[in-house]
């Protein structure tokens, strides 16, 4: 059975004054139907830029998708015209993103009734007034009180829980195959975070969407994500189901990863937190060995004599990218 | 409270800060923002109180009048047996000296033309203890305690990494050897990666040097990681106080119980079987704060006394405060 998107050896890359810079490297993955995959990383490993690679939102130039295919059903949708005609019916319709700021994704000037119907009238070419009546349906399904009062507004007049609970409607209103959520929790509280989280994910069991929640925290993909994706400097460096990843990391920088947050309930007296030394690495002129090498707390002779390698399975489900057994040092 | 008073370096009774609202042409008043109101709490010596909350509860609010960055509405901050709370400003930056403040944003709180240098000196050369040469072996000193290369002393912030800006920060906190450090979310800024390294740094420093640290910080894990002891903040009160442990094992405040439950744990075993407190709604401007106590619209046990009546914390045994009617 193939998968309802795989994305295979993406390569985004940005022309930069200083050289260029290799944003995505090389990155494969499937999201299969029905399903919630985390992408975790941090600021500036490309987790961002993949998701918006592969429904070609990348600002080109100074961006340019060097290499790798995106199919979608089946149909590889790098072969269409960003801005074509095809890419704008899959892009919002069939694939939807919700993204970090709410504050800024939503138009300032347009009430909140109106950024719903557009979609709709322009996806399911719906007439004025059905759209409205569907979009006060929608904010009604992800639990906007007055909802009918709400179309009326205008962004600045909700809190930023609300506004990411209207992208949420936004998103959803052409009942996507895909939701995309880029962090789409970390400009809001610890208590509006697991209200969202809750909400997004009892929207995708009952409409039957597929979720991809990217974001730098691993606590947010713990309880919601069956599989998981971990990427360093451009590529992924572990792939499995989400109990692999949080019980049995392999890769040294999931290890650390995992190492260097405070657990909930643990005080300094009980461990003291290891933290990944170094920082993230500077993506122009990358080096051909492993980017998390200078990093590394295992590394061997190998890792700086040859090239980054490849993903390898180490179980069922699981991949990792690393030369060292980790299980034999730890 | 069962301790002795020597021991406490600041103590903060019933502070209240408030910001007035005003409208029309006139600008008159017409209302204030409760940001802080009325809260009580001490800082014994070499301990780390931390303060949690969402944004707009008071926190940094709280920590800027303990800074006397802003003068109380009213209310009393002891520090060091002093209450600045209402003293004229040219009275407390004498006492400044003494404390030092780390902030969240590690971009905008250096100045992006001066030196490492230049920064990390400047609360000494404001306080002018110092000359030219033993200026120039003190800056080096603070850069070896934060971890900074000593060669970087003549980069400017653009330069550092976020890690290594915040380290520059915790430096010139330290120049004058303060007692007292408000650190205001100085870790949220920062990669995941790279937040643990400051962390020990803190705690390091801490130890080495013996200070204090009130920690204002919305990630209850990190906070209770670092903390002694934990406030819990709710739209300008404190609404639970306890040591780190105890808040965790034995919260007893609605608003902390669903706060703790609401972080996220990266362990999806444990996560199974936690059961998420989901609040209702979101939490009232605090231009209007609800009447009684704060949390009762977005509370399950709330009854008719929590409407008329606003708690106040008691003392509920083992260092363990809470502001609530049902408990």
């Amino acid at each position: 059975m193939s998968s309802l998107l795989e994305v295979k050896n993406l390569k985004t890359y940005f022309k930069t004054d200083r050289g260029l810079v290799k944003a995505v490297d090389g990155v494969s993955f499937y999201i299969d139907e029905h399903e919630i995959v985390g992408l975790v990383g941090e600021s500036g490993c490309g987790k961002s830029v993949t998701m918006l690679s592969t429904v070609q939102l990348i600002p080109t130039p100074p961006g340019i998708i060097a290499d790798g295919k995106v199919l979608f059903e089946g149909v590889d949708l790098l072969q269409y015209q960003a801005k074509g005609e095809e890419m704008s019916v899959i892009r919002g319709g069939k694939i939807a993103m919700i993204f970090q700021e709410p504050m800024t994704s939503l138009n300032p000037v347009l009430t909140v009734g109106r950024q719903i119907t557009e979609t709709l009238e322009l996806h399911l070419k719906m007439d004025s007034r059905s759209a409205r009546k569907r979009a006060a349906e929608l904010l009604n399904l992800v639990g906007i009180p007055d909802a009918e009062d709400r179309l009326d507004s205008y962004p600045h007049q909700s809190s930023g829980g609300m506004r990411q609970r209207i992208m949420i409607a936004i998103a959803l209103s052409c009942n996507p195959k895909i939701l995309i959520a880029d962090e789409p929790t970390t400009a809001v509280d610890v208590t509006t975070q697991a209200q969202l989280l809750e909400l997004m994910q009892e929207l995708v069991n009952r409409l039957n969407t597929s979720l991809v929640i990217v974001t730098h925290n691993l606590g947010v993909v713990a309880r919601y994500a069956e599989r998981i994706y971990v990427m360093y400097a451009g590529r992924i460096v572990e792939s499995g189901l989400s109990d692999d990843i949080f019980l049995n990391p392999l890769h040294p920088y999931t290890i650390g990863l995992l190492k260097c947050v405070p657990q909930l309930g643990e005080t300094k007296s009980d461990r003291k937190l290891v933290p990944i030394s170094g920082l993230p690495p500077n993506l122009i002129d990358m080096p051909q060995s492993c980017a998390f090498l200078p990093r590394c707390s295992y590394h061997v002779e190998k890792c700086q004599l040859e090239v980054w390698p490849e993903l390898h399975a180490v179980g069922k489900d699981h991949f990792v990218s690393c030369y060292v057994d980790t299980r034999e040092n730890q | 409270m069962n301790v002795q008073q020597n021991n406490i370096l600041l103590e903060i009774r019933n502070l209240k800060m408030y910001f007035p609202i005003n409208k029309g042409l006139l600008r008159r008043k017409v209302g204030d923002v409760k940001a802080v109101d009325d809260i009580s709490f001490n800082i014994r010596k070499n301990e780390t109180l931390g303060l949690v909350g969402e944004s707009g509860c008071g926190k940094t609010t709280t920590g800027r009048c303990v800074l006397r960055i802003y003068k109380p509405t009213s209310g009393n901050i002891i520090f060091n047996g002093i209450d600045i709370s209402s003293i004229p400003e040219r009275q407390v930056r004498p006492l400044r000296r003494h404390m030092g403040a780390i902030f969240q944003d590690p971009y905008g709180s250096l100045n992006p033309r001066q030196t490492a240098r230049t920064i990390a000196g400047m609360p000494l050369k404001i306080h002018g203890f110092l000359k030219k040469q033993e200026l120039r072996s003190r800056v080096t000193e603070l850069f070896n305690l934060v971890g900074l290369d000593s060669s970087m002393m003549d980069r400017v912030p653009h330069e550092f990494s976020g890690g290594q800006r915040q380290r520059l920060g915790i430096a010139r906190a330290l120049a004058c050897s303060p007692s007292l450090i408000v650190c205001d979310e100085p870790i949220s800024a920062l990669d995941v990666s790279i937040q643990a390294q400051i962390i020990n740094l803190l705690e390091e420093l801490q130890k080495n040097l013996g200070l204090t640290y009130l920690f204002i910080a919305h990630d209850l894990s990190v906070v209770q990681h670092i903390s002694d002891r934990v406030a819990v903040m709710y739209l300008g009160r404190i609404v639970e106080i306890a040591s780190s442990k105890e808040i965790y094992q034995n919260p007893m405040h609605p608003y902390t119980k669903a706060l703790l439950s609401a972080v996220p744990v990266p362990n999806p075993v444990i996560e199974k079987d936690r059961v998420r407190i989901i609040l209702k709604g979101e939490v009232p401007s605090p231009a209007h704060p609800p009447i009684g106590c704060h949390f009762h619209p977005r509370c399950d046990i709330a009854t008719q006394a929590c409407i008329d009546d606003k708690p106040l914390l008691r003392n509920v045994g083992d260092d363990h405060e809470v502001a609530c009617f049902r408990v």
